[in-house]
């Protein structure tokens, strides 16, 4: 369902309806700690990112005329069917393995949590410098930037802008000098 | 009666294939960026479904570091988004095939 929406909003809807089942998933496979993490950090912080950027941006119905328009038949055909032939292979190959018959156990958070100051340690200050450069980056990449130009594209830019200038400016009308030629 | 291993495999391995038709068939950045989100989703079902099957604490590791992964992917990608929004006024990947601007 996310995938065939055209509205934005309706398809971040529909991703929090994932996430959250993945969650109820993942609260009956015995991992209560992982399950609350999901809801809390995809279904809370990612979506909240995602509408934020939806937002600041108004994609709104010419965004879903757009989407409308671009999602032919024939466009989504091909693809579907090379992923449908990818996902056939990926369940023979899930079921042709000796079955046996699976306990669930609840991990609990606490031996993940020796697990993972114990011998992940290592993988957990990494994952803190790929999250510290995550936020500079986005930092870095967010605030508005005005594109560094050769001198001789500048030049050209100038003379252009020059040329804009040398128009003469249309004359202004507003309230104030109307009072003063008045 | 098919065991639970195997369905859980099978959910991620549907949840994958779904966001790999979003990433392949959508224009807009920002319905690829969803569609990447839910290919990462599968990707921590599985390891989560592994970790739950041989009843060691591993596989939830990975989907923290893959949860931490996500969410600084997805921060970096919507800035990006903004700002070819913002330099290009459109989010069409077919658009935006030239490198010079």
């Amino acid at each position: 369902m996310v995938i065939t929406r055209f509205h934005p909003v309706h398809a971040l809807l529909y991703l929090a309806v994932s996430f959250l089942s993945v969650g109820m998933i993942f609260l009956s496979l015995g991992a209560p700690f992982v399950a609350a993490l999901e809801v809390i950090v995809y279904a809370g912080a990612i979506i909240v990112l995602f509408i934020f950027v939806v937002m600041m941006l108004n994609l709104g119905r010419e965004t879903a005329h757009q989407e409308k328009e671009w999602l032919k038949p024939k466009v989504w055909l091909l693809p579907s069917a090379l992923v449908l032939v990818l996902l056939a292979e990926m369940i023979i190959l899930l079921f042709t393995d000796s079955k046996q018959p699976m306990q669930v156990a609840v991990v609990d958070p606490r031996k993940l949590a020796l697990s993972l100051y114990g011998e992940y340690i290592i993988a957990v200050e990494l994952t803190g410098f790929l999250l510290m450069a995550g936020i500079v980056g986005a930092a870095h990449i967010g605030k508005h930037m005005h594109t560094p130009m050769h001198r001789f594209l500048q030049n050209g830019h100038g003379e252009k802008e020059k040329a804009k200038q040398t128009r003469p400016p249309e004359p202004v009308s507003n309230e104030q000098t109307v009072l003063h030629d008045r | 009666m098919i065991d639970s291993a195997h369905m859980v495999l099978m959910v991620a391995t549907v949840l994958f294939a779904l966001g790999l038709v979003g990433v392949l068939t959508r224009k807009n950045v920002v319905f690829m960026l969803i569609s990447v989100e839910i290919m990462l989703n599968a990707a921590g079902l599985a390891f989560v479904a592994a970790g739950s099957k041989w009843q060691q604490p591993d596989g939830q590791v990975m989907f923290l570091f893959i949860l931490a992964m996500a969410a600084a992917e997805v921060s970096i990608g919507l800035a990006l988004v903004l700002q070819i929004y913002h330099q290009h006024k459109t989010l069409d990947v077919d658009r935006l095939k030239e490198l010079r601007d």
